[in-house]
């Protein structure tokens, strides 16, 4: 395999508080191969976000600090970079999309400027061209009428609309890595539906590497290669969908599946739902940050940190940061693994 | 459009009317102004007959009907002190008004973004804590005390600008100088707030994901944003200096509207006042307007909704 595009080594992050330091990034490592889509799954405070800010400098600082770590994209570390090499590949090799169209577009701009501004920065265009690409942008993206509705401002789009205005301005200069932070997360299902198939087709046709941050398993499902499921701040496991779906060997994984509505489910019992609170970041952690809401835990989750390592008798690539073996502890209790 | 300036207009006009009826009545209530224009001693005859030459000793409805229907002719009558009409009594006095408010709202605003972006760009460092400190003295310091310590230091002490009156650039420097520390304080204030509102954001974080620069993003995505409220103020302001700012004017002797209608009051030249009052209601609705209209321009949203 070619070198990766991305390799995250150790990355930790932590927010300088008045009520103390949050670890909100753990020690995360992992890497991107150029054309792979990498789903990145975990509730509200997982660390999923922040880490894939931090990453390129978009995490305001103070009060966030990147305590250690390197990320190498390709092989330049960017937590090294001044900020104004960063500024280039912002926006130019690494294109965004972000949660809630609604605010992450600027309401006093007119689509067309916001759209311009990517193109006019990293690529040698000039107005009229740049004019023209953001048009074609806008066509790409499936907004009809694109000639006449880019003079328009964003509280003049739909929900939908916006977030279809979010990518085109993401992949407005060819990114060679994209990442899209819950941008299917306010939309309803249908569109989101559509969103997803744009960015199946995008990543046919330019063959873009995508990191999707989401919270919603069902849309990793459909879109991913890879699974990263974090927790904590930490990656709790990661691998090739399949596998993760099928077998997935943590328990927060496997609750995440149980709590997804299926066919007969829905009929026959209550949804599951994974019991207690997501971890209060302020402490320091000890041991595995699921394990007091684990009902698998062992008593040695409580106190160290286990190691993501290669799950033995799984694909290649499928990585586990467990003490328990989860389809022992399923076939013990005679249930099934998902 | 054409129906929202409609609006606009009409509602302009029932608040001019409005605070031509309010000063018609206020001023009746201060006094006689027969007893004051005559000398001391003057019979209660030539009291009344002065108060007949005036019109004041007709029935109060009657009067404030003549009134109103003269204001509409554009007469608001002759000044009782100056014996001239009383709106170009005040019109006269509006140059030296007009040069010193643009002045103080031109240094002051200028003055006052600069320091409130830097108190935003630069949060949490000594540089924010100047600038913040100053800009609370500047706002709580009383316009005449300033005045007078300016004065004395600049104008006694070291002679550098004459104590008061009108004429050349340098009359002009210590007035305009009072008067833009309160406009740049206040603007200095409301931007850094705003600003630091806007710097949160989502827009802004795209704007960086994007890679512009950081000037680009400050001035457009940033910027404009946060001005949007800061216009108001202007405004505001620009409407109060307008309407003669009486203090200053008093202290630096400036022959300006504000100090003029401080007279007309002591005075009790009635026509004068409401002259006076009337022209300061019409300029602060005109800029009323222009703010909305400005407002427009700014924010999309805004010009849609109407």
């Amino acid at each position: 395999m070619s070198a990766p595009l991305l390799e995250v080594r150790n990355l930790s992050v932590v927010f300088d508080t008045p009520a103390g330091t949050v670890h909100a990034v753990n020690d995360v490592s992992y890497t991107l191969h150029d054309g792979e889509t990498l789903g990145i799954v975990g509730e509200s405070g997982s660390g999923k976000s922040v880490h894939a800010l931090s990453m390129v400098g978009l995490v305001p600082c103070p009060p966030g600090r990147i305590v250690s770590g390197e990320v190498l994209f390709e092989g330049r570390d960017l937590l090294k970079m001044p900020e104004r090499d960063l500024c280039q590949l912002r926006g130019g090799r690494i294109g965004f999309v972000f949660q809630d169209p609604m605010t992450s577009l600027n309401p006093v701009l007119t689509v067309e400027r916001q759209l311009m501004e990517p193109l006019l920065r990293h690529r040698n265009l000039s107005r009229s061209q740049a004019k023209s690409r953001a048009v074609e942008l806008l066509e790409l993206v499936g907004i009809p009428h694109a000639k006449e509705r880019i003079r328009q401002y964003p509280h003049q789009f739909s929900g939908g609309m916006r977030q279809r205005v979010m990518i085109a301005i993401g992949i407005a200069c060819d990114p060679k890595l994209l990442i899209a932070d819950e941008a299917t997360t306010a939309l309803d299902v249908t569109v989101q539906a559509q969103v997803l198939d744009l960015v199946r087709d995008l990543k046919k046709r330019f063959g873009t590497t995508v990191i999707w941050i989401t919270h919603d398993m069902g849309v990793v499902a459909g879109l991913a290669d890879t699974v990263q499921v974090m927790y904590g701040g930490r990656i709790m496991e990661r691998g090739p969908v399949g596998p993760i779906f099928k077998t997935p060997r943590s328990a927060y994984t496997w609750g995440l599946l149980r709590s997804l509505p299926h066919g007969e489910a829905r009929t026959q019992r209550r949804l599951y739902q994974i019991p207690g609170q997501p971890p209060n970041l302020l402490d320091s952690q000890q041991g595995d940050p699921f394990a007091p809401r684990n009902e698998f835990a062992t008593p040695r989750c409580f106190h160290e940190v286990p190691p993501l390592v290669q799950v033995p008798d799984s694909t290649s690539g499928h990585l586990v940061a467990a003490w328990y073996d989860l389809p022992m502890a399923l076939r013990a209790r005679q249930e099934k693994p998902a | 459009m054409i129906r929202y300036l409609l609006t606009k207009i009409l509602e302009a006009l029932i608040a001019v009317w409005g605070v031509l009826t309010i000063v018609f009545f206020v001023t009746r209530i201060i006094g006689d102004p027969a007893a004051l224009l005559l000398p001391l001693g003057a019979s209660a005859e030539q009291i009344d007959a002065l108060n007949a030459q005036l019109g004041l000793d007709r029935p109060l409805i009657e009067q404030y009907i003549t009134y109103i229907g003269q204001v509409f002719q554009g007469d608001f009558g002759q000044s009782f002190q100056f014996g001239r009409p009383a709106m170009q009594v005040v019109l006269e006095r509006m140059p030296a008004t007009l040069e010193l408010s643009t002045a103080a709202i031109i240094l002051g605003t200028l003055i006052g973004a600069v320091a409130g972006s830097i108190a935003a760009l630069k949060k949490g460092t000594m540089a924010e804590l100047i600038v913040m400190i100053f800009a609370l003295l500047g706002q709580a310091t009383p316009v005449f005390w300033l005045g007078i310590m300016l004065i004395l230091f600049f104008a006694v002490d070291l002679g550098w600008v004459p104590t008061g009156g009108y004429g050349t650039i340098s009359h002009l420097i210590l007035p305009a100088v009072t008067l833009a520390v309160f406009v740049c304080s206040s603007i200095a204030r409301l931007l850094r707030s705003n600003l630091l509102d806007v710097l949160k954001e989502d827009y802004v974080r795209t704007a960086r994901a994007k890679g512009l620069m950081p000037r680009t993003i400050f001035i457009w995505h940033v910027g404009r944003n946060a001005l949007i409220p800061v216009v108001t103020m202007i405004g505001i302001i620009t409407g109060e200096l307008l309407g003669g700012s009486v203090v200053t004017e008093t202290v630096f002797a400036w022959p300006g509207v504000g100090r003029l209608i401080i007279q007309a009051i002591e005075a009790k030249d009635f026509p004068v006042i409401q002259a006076g009052v009337a022209l300061i209601a019409f300029i602060f609705v005109l800029i009323n307007l222009a703010i909305d209209l400005l407002y427009g321009l700014l924010d999309p949203r805004i010009r849609e909704r109407r």
